[in-house]
């Protein structure tokens, strides 16, 4: 069970609390993960990743464990602490404006 | 008595304003959306409580919204938007090729026969159409794949359709418009397409100012009983074409500038046209500080001021090119919103005007429903 934290504007779209447990099958990774939420709620796709590309919308980061996770491989394998349900995966807006 | 439900799209959100027939009490709801920008809010003519709205952040990328209660509650449809194809290439600002990106929908246009079909304009400039009621949007590829399309290049506001105008009286015939390429026709629903700008003149802009694209149209007017008659705000100048977009003449007369972004069409009277003077490309309000809405009754060519509940000193709003429509009421009810935050009401055709409101964030869509 991976716990997801979500910028509050996604939650609302999605109407979902800001934190929800998504359960990955096999090896846990952003692209899992994402998959994996996307699947749970359909919403969200497009909105954390471009449609076309699949790569991470400019003005979003992952973050987990005090880690800036946002320039890792899709495919890489997120922190155990996350795997584990210990930490959330958190999906941040960027600060960007004046 | 019939009422009017005014659709506002904003900076940070949207707003439902209504009101009875008289036009002098009105209710606001909102922020829908809040937070997220609001480009455009409009109905089905077919069905007046289908609503769509196009939402986006640069965050989260484009949504659309659907409401099927008149704007009471709202759902999330489709939101992928993907360019038939090879993309292909157009110009960029600096004139270098440049692939074809999505990035947001400016106007969306419900089909006046069926709610569940919708038209909508994007960026990087290309149409989209949904049949069921914006799950899914498909490329109506025609136009984007048009030959001069590789010689589109974005005005300051991006490569964008802005403008849609389906003909009453031709389900095959379609306007689009697109700065900064000009304005095109198809007629048969959207498989090919032409550019329909002679008589445009971009002196200063273009190196050929007449040339067959290339120039910033802002926006194209019609009113339904006369569907081959045009009406055009230009980058600079309004313009009028009485057949079709085949040709078109200047019809800018004593208006005191003729920038402006909005153009629109009185809802009973085919010859009285509205738009909004601005003092030019790089000064975005009104010239002298004064709010005024100018009223063609001739079709063209001589202009009157309308003043009468506007601000008349220090006012330096935009009315930005899809914030200004009329309703369908005898006498004809016009509204339009402003960079300020101000959605004005008239409820005698221009005559008179009050704010709605005054303190909604920046102002980028207005449209009205005429209820029964």
């Amino acid at each position: 069970m991976i716990r997801v934290v979500l910028p509050e504007p996604l939650s609302v779209l999605a109407r979902i609390d800001r934190e929800v447990t998504i359960e990955v099958e096999g090896a846990a990774t952003q692209r899992a993960v994402i998959d994996a939420l996307e699947a749970a709620h359909p919403v969200l796709r497009g909105t954390i990743r471009h449609h076309a590309t699949q790569r991470r919308r400019a003005y979003l980061r992952f973050f987990a464990c005090g880690l800036d996770l946002s320039h890792e491989a899709p495919d890489a394998l997120l922190p155990e602490e996350v795997v584990a349900g210990r930490e959330p995966f958190l999906v941040v807006g960027a600060m960007a404006g004046g | 008595m019939s009422n009017v439900r005014v659709l506002v799209g904003t900076r940070k959100g949207a707003f439902v304003l209504t009101a009875d027939g008289t036009r002098r009490r009105w209710d606001v709801t909102g922020p829908h959306f809040g937070g997220w920008e609001v480009f455009h809010v409009t109905g089905s003519p077919a069905d007046p409580n289908r609503i769509y709205a196009a939402e986006y952040a640069d965050w989260f990328g484009q949504v659309i919204q659907r409401s099927d209660d008149g704007g009471r509650t709202w759902d999330a449809v489709g939101n992928e938007f993907a360019y038939e194809g090879e993309t292909g290439t157009h110009l960029w600002y600096d004139g270098t090729p440049h692939p074809w990106e999505f990035k947001r929908v400016w106007h969306l246009e419900p089909s006046p026969r069926d709610p569940d079909t919708v038209y909508a304009g994007v960026e990087d400039a290309a149409l989209f159409r949904s049949t069921d009621g914006g799950k899914s949007w498909r490329e109506v590829s025609g136009l984007r794949r048009h030959p001069t399309g590789p010689q589109w290049q974005p005005g300051a506001g991006g490569l964008c359709l802005h403008t849609v105008l389906l003909a009453p009286n031709d389900a095959r015939r379609i306007y689009t418009a697109i700065s900064a390429a000009g304005a095109f026709r198809s007629d048969d629903a959207g498989e090919s397409w032409r550019p329909v700008n002679r008589g445009l003149q971009s002196e200063g802009f273009l190196p050929t100012p007449d040339a067959e694209v290339g120039h910033c149209v802002h926006r194209l007017a019609m009113h339904p009983s006369r569907p081959d008659v045009l009406f055009m705000q230009k980058h600079w100048d309004v313009m009028r074409s009485d057949d079709a977009g085949e040709s078109w003449r200047e019809i800018s007369g004593n208006l005191p500038s003729d920038f402006g972004f909005p153009v629109e069409v009185h809802a009973h009277e085919p010859d009285t046209v509205y738009v909004v003077p601005i003092k030019s490309d790089s000064e975005h309000y009104p010239p002298d500080g004064r709010l005024r809405v100018y009223r063609s009754r001739t079709g063209g060519d001589e202009w009157e001021a309308l003043t009468e509940g506007l601000p008349q000193r220090d006012c330096y709003v935009n009315v930005l090119r899809d914030a200004m429509t009329v309703d369908t009421l005898d006498p004809c009810g016009v509204y339009f919103g402003t960079t300020g935050g101000q959605v004005y009401a008239s409820p005698d055709a221009g005559d008179t005007w009050t704010p709605i409101v005054r303190d909604l964030p920046a102002v980028l869509s207005v449209e009205v429903q005429t209820l029964p």
